[in-house]
């Protein structure tokens, strides 16, 4: 029932959640991981053949509105919380060679 | 006039009738927070200009007659994970160590609106992921009733900030607990509202799905009106729900006659500690002695209830914070190279161990190949879960059980084994997972001196229920708090009282020496 970690899943998790961990943070994510997940598959123990997976408890329904602006341009407070900014955009590094 | 004795309802009375103002009102808490916050650390950010500058703006609204709804003109602390225009807003993270919103939370406007003086914004477990403050980026917040103990969490600092008297009352968020189970372990009352009553707009999300903003406050009739002034339908949370009756203060009836109160037997197994086991059942005794019914019956499925929350909380707090990538705000690294090392490398360095933990958990249950096994089922169970209160809610009105199987642990005690902190939230979690309402309120005081908390579960939309009862509980038990304890120990007249003696005078002598 124990669940191994390896190293390729941590490294996997790694890329999806984009978290770069440290080889000593890798070992520790494996045993907790692992771990969360043992005691997770209690929920094996019952039998939910033919339950509907719950999202919300009430039955919501996507909410639709006019397509009409209603907040004012606020976009030099929102650009000074930018860790760089340039020209009134948010500066971020280099994405290709060209 | 003391008025730091008084409730948050009854300071802004005595401002109507002209006894005090907001502004000697702001003055005395920020005056408080100097003398003990450097300590206790329940705020984050203390906004004490800003807070004389709303109490003279409230000030002259109560005279002319503008505001006089019953929160007009009192402080109030928020926790930091709601958005507030132009103060600092960190989630106690390094992440968001200078984020400024550029907008209010929904909940946090209706109070503005019910005349409130926020003082600042108050320490939490980082992103709310905790369950004693003590994940915090901004240190640990400590309980009041002893400084050597955690106050709970998520919601710490907002719990203690209203224990130790640094404010009127609080705003807390409750995901899994948050609200609960701090009030608990400071000898308050919190309440989680039904999912869907307090708009989650410019709250800073961890599960979305679970997640409420709800009161900290003195006494149930503080919670009342706050969750009152901050209930709302608003169109910019598409999970608010259109309610019809939000007169909650219209609830605080000492009434109970036919009640039908259920008490789980599977909440009083084992490692529920002995004392919280008699005080509770004892509130439950003198509940029946006022006309309730009351009855013992098996929940089922309680032990199901952890493993199904941190797999969709996990899940839901792994899609929540990928916002949080160093471009927009918060937190960016240093040093580099391309884009996505950036966003690694801002995000490794930004976010605490904890919340690492649940993104990574949360990024792998979603992963193709998993998502079935442990997402969806968990979603399944979740269904069972809700179907085994709505059969619950079939026989009784309220729910009633402990709210944590211990009182506040010593700090540093929680964090070295992450599931054994987990299941600390047993009484408390399955509450979320069926969208419920449910009220924290003390019930006793154990061997050392630490508050003991009842929990009040009602079904969804039944928060009046749920209020009559605490209400009515609240008035049986008498008052309740820090200064009522130190005032019990100075004429010790009952049961163990002298235990009590002991604990409070310790308690000062720690005041005493720090203050030197």
């Amino acid at each position: 029932m124990a669940n191994i970690i390896s190293d390729e899943t941590i490294e996997y998790v790694g890329i999806l959640a984009k978290l770069e961990l440290s080889d000593e943070e890798k070992e520790q994510a494996k045993s907790d991981m692992g771990r969360m997940l043992d005691y997770i598959d209690k929920l094996g123990e019952l039998d939910t053949t033919g339950v509907e997976p719950m999202s919300h408890v009430f039955p919501v329904q996507n909410v639709f509105r006019e397509d009409v602006v209603t907040n004012g341009d606020t976009r030099e407070e929102l650009l000074s919380n930018a860790p760089e900014q340039k020209d009134g955009m948010f500066m971020v590094p280099k994405t290709f060679d060209s | 006039m003391d008025i730091t004795k008084l409730t948050a309802t009854e300071l802004s009375a005595a401002m109507k009738e002209g006894k005090t103002t907001a502004l000697e009102a702001a003055e005395v808490m920020l005056a408080r927070i100097e003398q003990q916050d450097e300590i206790l650390n329940c705020y984050v950010t203390v906004d004490g200009e800003g807070a004389l500058r709303q109490a003279k703006e409230v000030q002259e609204k109560i005279e002319a007659g503008e505001l006089t709804g019953p929160l007009a003109g009192v402080p109030v602390a928020v926790k930091d994970n709601m958005c507030t225009e132009g103060l600092l807003t960190t989630c106690s993270s390094k992440i968001l160590g200078n984020f400024v919103p550029t907008y209010t939370a929904e909940a946090v406007r209706q109070l503005k609106k019910a005349g409130a003086v926020i003082l600042g914004k108050t320490n939490m477990d980082e992103f709310a992921m905790g369950s004693t403050t003590e994940t915090s980026a901004y240190g640990v917040t400590r309980n009041p009733w002893n400084r050597e103990h955690v106050p709970g969490g998520s919601s710490g600092g907002s719990a203690a900030a209203v224990a130790a008297g640094e404010c009127f009352y609080a705003l807390g968020s409750d995901t899994g607990g948050s609200i609960r189970q701090p009030a608990s372990y400071c000898g308050v009352v919190g309440m989680k509202p039904t999912y869907g009553t307090v708009s989650r707009y410019g709250l800073i999300a961890y599960g979305s799905s679970l997640d409420q903003i709800g009161p900290l406050g003195k006494d149930v009739t503080d919670c009342a009106a706050v969750l009152q002034a901050i209930s709302s339908h608003d169109t910019k949370d598409s999970t608010s729900v259109e309610r019809q009756d939000l007169d909650f203060m219209s609830a605080l009836k000492e009434d109970v006659q036919g009640m039908r109160i259920g008490i789980p037997n599977d909440y009083f197994g084992d490692g529920l500690d002995e004392e919280v086991k008699e005080a509770v059942l004892k509130a439950a005794k003198e509940l029946e002695e006022k006309g309730a019914i009351v009855e013992h019956f098996d929940l089922s499925l309680v032990e199901y209830a952890i493993p199904t929350y941190y797999t969709i909380a996990a899940a839901e707090a792994s899609s929540n914070l990928e916002r949080f990538d160093g471009i927009k705000y918060g937190y960016r690294t240093e040093d580099y190279a391309g884009l996505h090392n950036m966003y690694k490398k801002s995000r490794s360095e930004g976010f605490g161990e904890e919340v690492k933990r649940r993104i990574m958990l949360g990024s792998f249950v979603l992963s193709s190949g998993y998502y079935d096994a442990y997402y969806l089922k968990a979603l399944r169970v979740k269904a069972l879960i809700k179907k085994a209160f709505d059969d619950a809610f079939e026989k009784y009105d309220v729910i009633l059980g402990p709210v944590a199987p211990t009182t506040a642990p010593r700090l540093g005690a929680s964090l070295s084994d992450p599931i054994k902190m987990y299941l600390g939230d047993i009484y408390t979690i399955a509450v979320n997972l069926a969208g419920l309402p449910a009220i924290s309120l003390p019930c006793g005081i154990d061997k050392n001196g630490l508050p003991i908390g009842l929990q009040l579960i009602g079904d969804c939309f039944q928060e009046k229920k749920l209020i009559q009862t605490a209400y009515t509980y609240e008035k049986v038990r008498g008052s309740f708090g820090l200064e009522e304890q130190g005032q019990r120990t100075e004429r010790p007249m009952q049961g163990n009282a002298g235990v009590e003696k002991v604990m409070g005078s310790s308690c000062m002598e720690q005041e005493g020496q720090r203050h030197e």
